[in-house]
């Protein structure tokens, strides 16, 4: 099982996991460093899906770092490293979007922008510069108002491109309830860029 | 198969998780119906979109926080 062939993302010349938890454990900082700029940004849009703010789930993240850090020297291997990491952020963001909704009321969450992170610190590459900044706010807009389980499983498939395992792994969800939370969170995605497309008179 | 049914059944088609007797209707509804065409084209490239979304990073002082907070650990740790 720990022999397994590890997936991460498309990321080609990435470690495999035994060389990580052995970096993390023995306290390589370049390591650490590695995983944190690698991960981090799916983690900070995973942790949105459940908590109200930007800056909300940047909390999400830096605890789950700081959870990660503490625990690693427990990691077993029984899932990847990357797996055991989200469900600790999955746990972290649902307790902390629980606690949320019971303290803020739900008009003023919805007030807030999609996401209030400043345009310095998006970053575009060659991809995000193909797509128009109009459709990008749109999509954004549409992901924003999707029910958090939703949103988790998309965020993880089609804007991280994991696979179905892994999710399935990572939100504690059968195949078959993945799928179904996935096609509705498309079809809702879907429908708003018809409506902007039809507004505008065909893509 | 009508168009609500294929409708239903883009991402079972696109993960490949279409039993054998369903698989063919759909084929057969999409070659047939161009509103499913036409659906099944903006569904994917809704798919392509959200993928090429700019992900932010985290702050460089969070960053730099943990970072610190890892060497830290490290060094509390007897060895
Ligand atoms: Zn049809």
């Amino acid at each position: 099982m720990s022999e397994g062939v590890v997936r991460l993302g498309g990321v080609t010349d990435f470690p495999p996991d035994p060389v990580i938890v052995a970096g993390l454990q023995s306290g390589d900082e370049e390591v650490f460093a590695l995983l944190l700029d690698e991960w981090s940004r799916g983690m900070l849009r995973l942790a949105r899906s459940y908590v109200s703010t930007a800056a909300s789930a940047e909390e999400v993240v830096q605890d789950t770092w700081l959870a990660v850090i503490r625990a690693v020297g427990t990691f077993e291997g029984r899932s990847s490293l990357r797996t055991w990491v989200y469900r600790i952020l999955v746990n972290t963001a649902r307790r902390r979007g629980e606690r949320e909704s019971r303290t803020i009321p739900v008009s003023s969450v919805g007030g807030e922008r999609p996401d209030g992170v400043p345009p310095e610190r998006a970053e575009g590459g060659p991809e995000g510069a193909a797509l128009a900044g109009e459709v990008r706010e749109l999509i954004d807009k549409a992901v924003g108002t999707l029910p958090s389980r939703q949103r988790a499983v998309i965020t993880l498939r089609d804007m991280e491109g994991y696979g179905s395992d892994e999710v399935c792994e990572i939100l504690s969800i059968s195949p078959a309830n993945q799928r179904v939370l996935l096609h509705r969170a498309r079809a809702a995605v879907r429908d708003h860029l018809a409506a902007y497309y039809d507004g505008k008179g065909g893509p | 198969m009508n168009c609500d049914e294929f409708a239903e059944l883009v991402t079972a088609y696109l993960d490949d998780a279409l039993d054998d007797s369903s698989r063919p209707l759909f084929l057969d509804h999409m070659a047939r119906c161009s509103g499913c065409t036409g659906y099944y084209g903006q569904f994917t490239a809704a798919i392509t979109a959200l993928g090429e979304l700019p992900a932010p990073g985290l702050s460089p002082q969070t960053r730099s926080h943990l970072l610190t907070a890892f060497r830290e650990a490290s060094s509390e740790k007897p060895e």
